[in-house]
């Protein structure tokens, strides 16, 4: 038997009394598509800052490949396969586009303590940066720096980063947040292309395409999982009718 | 964010059919961004040109290329790492009195000796004080800096047997460069030497920061949380930056100490390293060129302005803060940003 | 014991001083380390006015008190209050800069030198409590700081003002909503430290010394207070003011080789350990 790809026992983080995860076990099978909702403060964002290293538990695990990573600081998970994205644009305003995606790519390849060659002069790093940059289709931009692009190419970015990591787990907080509707199709083809070996946790408001992405869903509410099944059972399930859906209609 | 740049367009297949946008990446722009380019040239020609234009100042030249590695130096540290740090005087203090020491106490005058030593005294101090500096953040990582200045300060102050405390540590005697050139009188060989090692530390800081290291201390410096998200460890990079910038500023502490065969206790003040940061934040921080503008301005400024009343020196030094934080954050080559990036655009979109 | 009362003693002065910067620091948020040149006019406004004009001198403190805190209240509206979000690299540079300006007008106004300065008579002389020499002075000095220490104590913890200082710096937007102003409570904020520096300032010129670079001199004390005792503490500030003053007196009485060495020691150390400060909660 293979070890899920990630998994979390117990989960628990409290900040002063107040509980924002509570008791969570997730398992994220190999290869999953699996959808994290809930509605807003339900604690999404803060499960994937347990699941990263950003946060610590007060109490239960996290593991990756079978492998404790608790205590490993976020980097190191990071170099273990586990990427996210960020609900809010993280990224690095004055570096280009090219810039940003060739720092990702260079720090997984190793090249980030390399202080006597130029940049330009990485050439697989350089290749492989503007390879990724093509899929997302950013290419006409590739020079142009973060701070003078519109948030829905921003957004572009954030993943391109996550994806440089060339990640086995990939965790997608909102991908499609502040992105015009149009583009945000257009991000999901993307997000639906990519390699099915990569397992991929998303949260995302939007029901539509929620349903169209996820195999799996789990509903979060007040910190603790309240279900989780097949996109078919979760849509028509009462609980989540009464607790979710009726709210996300705020969000589409 | 430009609503009106052509880039909010859709990036769907439809719009990238309807748009003529390349599909392609070009690389060569960020293949050739290493390169030089001819206003650098033109930079350090001034070295050059002073030497016949100005023979009679050639000690304060000495002064500016010193002073522009010690700016250098905290440039690889604010600039691009991000540490604000105003204790940086601590590491040009300690690469002096190294240097100071080593001729003085040890006999041994040879001046790139005595670089060397410095240095690799310099950066072990960088090294021991890195996990104290880097540990806290924001404003207890500035008192740390604040106050490692001040502990070494008063260690200097009190160990009078070894610096010769307020009196300076005096007796320093250089032999000549490679056994070549000694130090002259007029100052020639010393402006030459300073100017060489300045160079020499340039070129250095020119390939460390257009390099994959130099990118991730830029990246990190925009933001610091994204960069474990890609794996890096942040903490090691700045501590890296951090044992660099103390390398260059005990060099160049070691250039004054040699140049003027004597260590005054002021090399560790407060004053100095609040000095550097003016200069720095003068020039442009973040930038290489930042460094020597900055440089060459306010000693020049401070040489002008001190002719005419040496009192109100400091008033000036203090107007020229509050006027760069209201009106300049970005200093003299913030002036020239923009131009510089209206060519490059012109260079990669045809 | 004598040496640890006047440790005490100059401990309560770096109280008075410090507590202001503890504030601004702590509780704004802004990096001042313009802070001493507050303590240095209040001096300067207390020796003209003993001095130049004969002003008693329980009458000359007030005064530079109030000196201190109009100058805090007008710095605070026209140039401080623009920094309040800015990056500390900014307020560090800019309170650098006023720094550096006032102590050129000082040295403009009152040339380089040590200010001397007149106590009362009153004030004058010694008394030997159960074996214990206690400089008159110096009692005075204990006795203002524990009542600044006691009132400030008072107002911060118990008023309404001290509930919208605390609401107007953690969550600005909802002191507004409910009705706070909160662009006033700063300025009093402000001034109120500005006012204590100044009175620390006056009364500190027999113990500290008065030129015009003082502010640079001292601010590195004034920080350690704050680091030590956590910032925005009040009783934390006045504990490790007396602890450091307390230090430095017998340090450089018993082990003068050594000097303030110890001090700045103690504040990285403690910034090590302890980053909230040895009071602080956060
Ligand atoms: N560092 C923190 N300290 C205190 N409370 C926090 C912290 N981080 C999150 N919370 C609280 O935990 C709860 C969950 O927040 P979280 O951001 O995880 O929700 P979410 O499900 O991601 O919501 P959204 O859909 O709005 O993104 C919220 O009530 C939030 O206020
Ligand atoms: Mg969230």
């Amino acid at each position: 038997m293979t070890a899920p790809a990630l998994h979390t026992r117990n989960l628990v983080k409290t900040f002063g009394g107040f509980t924002a995860t509570d008791d969570v076990s997730l398992t994220l099978a190999p290869g999953a598509r699996h959808a994290l909702i809930g509605p807003n403060g339900a604690g999404k964002t803060t499960l994937v800052n347990l699941l990263t290293g950003v946060l610590a538990p007060t109490a239960g695990a996290v593991f990756l490949a079978g492998e404790d990573v608790t205590g490993l600081g976020q980097h190191r998970r990071v170099r273990r396969g586990l990427a996210r994205t960020f609900q809010i644009n993280r990224l690095f305003a004055d570096l280009t586009v090219l810039e940003s995606v060739a720092l990702a790519v260079g720090e997984r390849r190793g090249v980030g303590w390399r202080v006597w060659s130029p940049v330009g002069a990485q050439g697989e790093v350089l290749d492989e940066a503007a390879r990724l940059i093509e899929t997302l289709r950013l290419a006409d931009v590739a020079h142009r720096r973060t701070r003078d692009l519109a948030y829905g190419r921003q957004r572009l970015i954030e993943i391109a980063l996550a994806l440089a990591v060339r990640p086995r787990v990939l965790l997608l907080d909102e991908p499609a947040a502040g992105v015009p509707t149009r583009e945000s199709r257009a991000l999901f083809e993307t997000l639906a292309e990519l390699p099915r070996d990569m397992t991929i946790l998303l949260i995302e408001h939007d029901m539509d395409l929620v349903f169209r992405f996820a195999e799996r869903i789990s509903v979060l509410v007040s910190g603790a999982v309240l279900l989780e099944d097949t996109p078919d059972v979760v849509a028509t399930h009462p609980l989540v009718r009464e607790v979710y859906l009726g709210e996300a209609t705020h969000h589409a | 964010m430009d609503s009106r740049s052509p880039d909010s367009l859709s990036p769907g297949p439809d719009a990238a059919a309807a748009t003529p946008a390349p599909a392609t990446v070009d690389l060569a722009p960020l293949r050739r961004a290493a390169r030089p380019r001819w206003p650098e040239l033109a930079v350090w020609l001034l070295p050059v040109a002073a030497w016949f234009l100005l023979p009679e100042d050639l000690a304060l030249l000495t002064q500016i290329a010193i002073m522009a590695i010690f700016a250098l130096s905290l440039d690889l540290v604010l600039g691009y790492a991000g540490i604000v740090t105003l204790g940086h005087a601590a590491f040009f203090g300690v690469g002096a009195y190294a240097a100071g020491l080593l001729a003085a106490k040890l006999g041994i005058g040879d001046p790139l000796l005595g670089l060397l030593f410095a240095a690799a005294v310099a950066a072990l101090a960088g090294l021991v004080t890195a996990p104290t500096v880097l540990r806290g953040t924001g404003l207890t990582r500035l008192m740390v800096t604040i106050g490692i200045g001040m502990m070494l300060f008063e260690a200097a102050n009190k160990a009078t047997d070894l610096t010769g405390g307020v009196d300076g540590l005096q007796g320093i005697e250089m032999t000549p460069i490679l056994g070549l050139w000694s130090f002259d009188l007029w100052g020639k060989t010393a402006y030459v030497y300073a100017v060489v090692v300045l160079l020499v530390l340039f070129l250095i800081a020119r390939r460390i920061v257009h390099s994959p290291f130099g990118l991730s201390l830029r990246a990190l410096h925009m933001n610091p949380a994204r960069m474990p998200a890609l794996g890096v460890s942040v903490d090691a990079r700045l501590a890296a930056a951090w044992v660099l910038g103390a390398t260059y500023a005990g060099i160049a502490g070691a250039l004054l100490t040699q140049t003027t065969q004597f260590v005054s206790i002021d090399v560790l003040g407060f004053e100095r390293s609040a000095e550097i940061l003016l200069i720095l934040v003068l020039g442009g921080a973040g930038r290489l060129y930042g460094a020597l503008i900055g440089t060459i301005v306010f000693v020049t400024l401070h040489h002008v302005l001190a002719g005419i009343d040496p009192e109100y020196w400091q008033m000036w030094i203090g107007l020229v803060l509050i006027g760069i934080v209201l009106f300049a954050r970005n200093g003299i080559m913030g002036a020239i940003d923009p131009f510089e990036r209206l060519l490059a655009r012109k260079k990669t979109e045809p | 014991m004598t040496v640890v009362f006047d440790g005490i003693a100059s401990g309560m002065l770096l109280f008075l001083i410090a507590v202001g910067l503890s504030v601004t620091l702590g509780l704004m948020n802004f990096v001042n380390l313009a802070h001493g040149v507050f303590a240095m006019l209040g001096g300067y406004v207390c020796v003209v006015a003993t001095g130049r004009y004969g002003v008693p001198f329980l009458l000359a403190v007030p005064l530079a008190a109030l000196a201190a805190a109009a100058a805090g209240a007008v710095l605070e509206r026209t140039l401080f209050r623009r920094l309040y979000g800015a990056t500390q690299l900014d307020q560090v540079l800019f309170t650098i800069g006023v720094v550096f300006v006032a102590m050129a007008a000082a040295r403009w106004g009152f040339g380089p030198q040590q200010q001397p300065i007149r106590l009362p008579s009153w004030l004058q002389g010694q008394v030997t409590i159960a074996g214990v020499d206690i400089g008159l002075y110096r009692a005075f000095l204990v006795v203002l700081g524990l009542l600044v220490a006691f009132g400030l104590h008072r107002t911060i913890g118990v008023t309404r003002f001290g509930a919208r200082l605390r609401a107007a710096v953690d969550k600005p937007a909802v002191a507004r909503g409910m009705g706070i102003d909160v662009d006033r409570v700063f300025v009093i904020t402000f001034a109120i430290g500005s006012g204590l520096a100044g009175l620390g300032g006056a009364v500190g010129v027999e113990l500290l010394g008065l030129d015009p670079s003082f502010p640079l001199r001292y601010l590195v004390y004034f920080l350690i207070v704050v680091a030590v005792g956590g910032s925005g503490s009040i009783g934390g500030s006045l504990l490790a003011a007396v602890l450091i003053g307390v230090c430095d007196v017998a340090g450089k009485y018993w082990v003068p080789q050594v000097g303030a060495f110890i001090i700045y020691t103690v504040m990285v150390v403690m910034l090590i350990v302890r980053p909230q400060g040895l009071f602080g909660t956060r």
